[in-house]
């Protein structure tokens, strides 16, 4: 394939990632969220094969996609899955911000996204246009996702979609990036959720809920 | 140098693996006693680094020591503390904690700067789940929040981490993450970049130090866990998170960003005295206003950065002296609490009668940690004065006389109403006496703190001066 076609299909990635975004925000049925964030783990993997330069080692590529498919499409989804299924919830009642207003809150993130990736131009040479601000725009979707939600499954998700947002970034660094670390950065988010999970297992055997405007105890 | 890494990790594993929970406690001596070697033999002979990864140097030093002695405090504690909770499963908190020590000395060893990331980021989880050692809905909350808000700010020093190495892929620029080589690029490294990672950067490792506005999980968390974890929190994992910090602003010094980081940091430090302040006077819970007090001399140790120069090498010895004394105030603490079952100031009174052992040393502790002579924290806090009066920096060293004058008052009422008094009336628990298995190591953490005031090392004095040289700042 040429270079302009794998250009084309990274930007059409890009896009969807972003649309991604959109839906979580408006998503009040916690599995279709779940299957959201697990489609966008799973695009995720797409990107290391198809940004690649040259002088990259092939195994490097091919393992960094073939882990962000196991760990971010397919892993941790399937904890979510689990964790929700042991707490039987299926939605997010009332968020703390409503969808509405979260939808314009991430919109405008997007906006902010494009505004800064452009003021901050890349030091190296461009390697695609959308991606710092698809990066950015994820990560402030993952935050607002965290702090406007009250369900414990629903804020795992705003830190996945954050940490997607930074393995996009990451994307950038990887001809120079060790292996290791890379690694490393992926079994502390797998083992993050899976503590999370842990303890969203606990919350909900003590509270008989899920939701942490029960955690409200402590206080000044 | 993995030896101090790996020893704990095996460790780790086998009480992970070992049935037994009343041999589980001996284990965590066992590594803290092995880390301590080891980290003494480092300090003998620093042996091979590992080039780009791990390498001891003198900012790692200060930490590496600060780790090892309060944890070996910490583990000596653990014996009768866990002996006294035999009801408890405590597989995971003695397989965590050893975990926690291979992590922070990562931590302290690391010389490359996303090894240092995923390192603090095994801190959080290997600790998080040891905050709900007691089981309840409370723990539980604390466990979740602290979880919650340092995974999402550790997430956010990753962005920052991936903007710094973006920072070094400008021309001529490095393309990596190795601290050396981001140092001696220096200039070639892309500003802009730099800035916007130290911001995130900041926020990241702010939160894991616990710096106001980023310290909401800190009460919670420092008040539910046990005093043992409270302690190796509040003196170790913030350590860490400084030292994450330093090496952070050590890059931006060379960049040129250093002005605008040490305003940044300065500015949140004294944003973190000033809210201790507020949330220390009239506290009712003597746990969190310990936590409160950590959020105090986390806002010190950026005052100490944000300075620089003479200042920072107090930063660098406050670092030490806040791990000592705040093993001996938490490890005391939680003495205090398992006697009377309670954390509230007003049901508890009488502790130096009812623990002749553990009263004295929390009262001590509570004169070190607001800097009374002759402890070590009074020559830091006095070395990051002088450094700030010497710089110039005259408001923010006003500021700093002010909070700590006035977070004295407020520890102290709280202090002293607990200390003093008849305990009669007060609630009390039934087997928790007070005894030499946990006074000890707290008296020994107190003994340290004070040698360290009494009698500073010149090797030690050199060691600050150099590890503060790495930050920068007039001198």
């Amino acid at each position: 394939m040429s270079a302009l076609r794998l250009a084309t299909i990274a930007e059409t990635v890009f896009i969807l990632v972003v649309m991604i975004d959109f839906f979580v925000l408006a998503s009040s049925r916690l599995k279709a969220a779940i299957r959201a964030v697990a489609a966008q783990g799973a695009l995720l993997a797409l990107l290391p094969l198809l940004l690649a330069p040259q002088e990259l080692h092939v195994l490097h590529v091919l393992a960094l996609s073939l882990g962000a498919l196991l760990v971010k499409g397919i892993a941790i989804p399937w904890m979510l899955g689990w964790a929700m299924r042991e707490a039987s919830v299926s939605r997010e009642v009332e968020p703390v911000v409503g969808y509405v207003p979260s939808l314009v809150l991430g919109g405008l993130g997007v906006m902010l996204a494009f505004a800064f990736s452009a003021t901050l131009p890349l030091p190296t040479p461009e390697r695609h246009p959308y991606l710092v601000a698809t990066s950015l725009s994820t990560v402030w979707t993952g935050m607002l996702l965290v702090v406007s939600r009250k369900k414990a499954v629903s804020q795992v998700l705003g830190f996945l979609v954050l940490e997607n947002g930074v393995f996009v970034f990451g994307l950038l660094l990887s001809d120079f990036m060790p292996w290791m670390v890379e690694a490393g950065v992926l079994l502390d988010l797998f083992a993050a959720v899976f503590v999370m999970g842990i303890v969203i297992f606990h919350i909900h055997r003590t509270f008989s809920s899920m939701d942490t405007e029960k955690l409200s105890a402590l206080r000044d | 140098m993995l030896l101090v890494v790996l020893f704990p990790l095996l460790l780790g594993a086998l009480a992970f693996a070992l049935p037994s929970r009343r041999a589980r406690p001996l284990l965590l001596l066992a590594g803290a006693v092995g880390h301590a070697a080891g980290v003494a033999w480092l300090f003998a002979d620093p042996g091979e680094a590992i080039p780009g990864w791990l390498e001891l140097d003198a900012p790692g030093k200060v930490v590496l020591a600060t780790v090892s002695a309060l944890f070996l405090a910490s583990a000596a504690y653990a014996q009768r503390y866990l002996r006294l909770r035999e009801d408890r499963e405590n597989r995971v908190f003695v397989g965590g904690l050893l975990v926690l020590l291979a992590a922070l000395s990562v931590v302290a060893l690391s010389q490359h700067l996303g090894l240092l990331w995923v390192a603090i980021e095994v801190t959080t989880l290997t600790t998080a789940p040891l905050i709900y050692f007691d089981r309840d809905a409370r723990s539980l909350e604390a466990a979740w929040k602290y979880l919650l808000v340092c995974s999402l700010g550790v997430a956010l020093a990753l962005l920052g981490t991936f903007f710094l190495a973006l920072a070094s892929a400008a021309p001529g620029g490095p393309r990596s993450l190795v601290l050396r080589e981001l140092v001696a690029a220096g200039p070639a490294l892309s500003r802009p970049w730099v800035r916007a990672a130290f911001v995130f950067l900041l926020v990241g490792y702010g939160t894991k130090m616990g710096l106001a506005p980023l310290h909401s999980w800190k009460p919670d968390a420092y008040g539910e866990a046990p005093g043992l974890l409270g302690a190796l929190l509040s003196g170790g994992v913030t350590s860490a998170a400084f030292l994450a910090l330093a090496r952070v602003l050590q890059v931006c010094g060379a960049a040129g960003e250093g002005d605008f980081s040490r305003q940044a940091l300065l500015v949140m430090g004294l944003l973190s005295m000033a809210l201790a302040c507020v949330f220390i006077v009239g506290q009712r819970d003597y746990k969190r206003m310990l936590a409160y007090s950590s959020v105090e001399h986390m806002g010190i140790l950026a005052v100490g950065l944000g300075v620089g120069g003479a200042a920072g090498a107090g930063a660098f010895f406050h670092a030490l002296n806040n791990g000592l004394v705040k093993g001996v105030l938490f490890l005391a603490a939680g003495s205090i609490h398992r006697s009377y079952g309670t954390k509230r100031v007003d049901e508890v009174r009488g502790a130096l009668r009812r623990l002749p052992l553990s009263g004295p040393l929390f009262l001590a502790g509570f004169f070190a940690v607001t800097g009374a002579p002759p402890f070590g924290p009074f020559f830091s806090e006095l070395a990051i004065l002088q450094g700030a009066f010497g710089s110039g920096h005259a408001v923010a060293g006003a500021l700093f006389l002010a909070f700590t004058a006035v977070i004295f008052v407020g520890m102290g009422s709280i202090v002293l109403g607990v200390v003093q008094g008849d305990p009669e009336g007060c609630p009390e628990r039934p087997g928790q006496a007070d005894g030499w298995g946990n006074a000890a190591p707290p008296l020994a953490l107190l003994a340290a703190s004070l040698v360290l005031g009494l009698w500073l090392p010149p090797s030690l004095r050199d060691l600050f001066a150099a590890a503060s040289a790495t930050v920068g700042g007039r001198p």
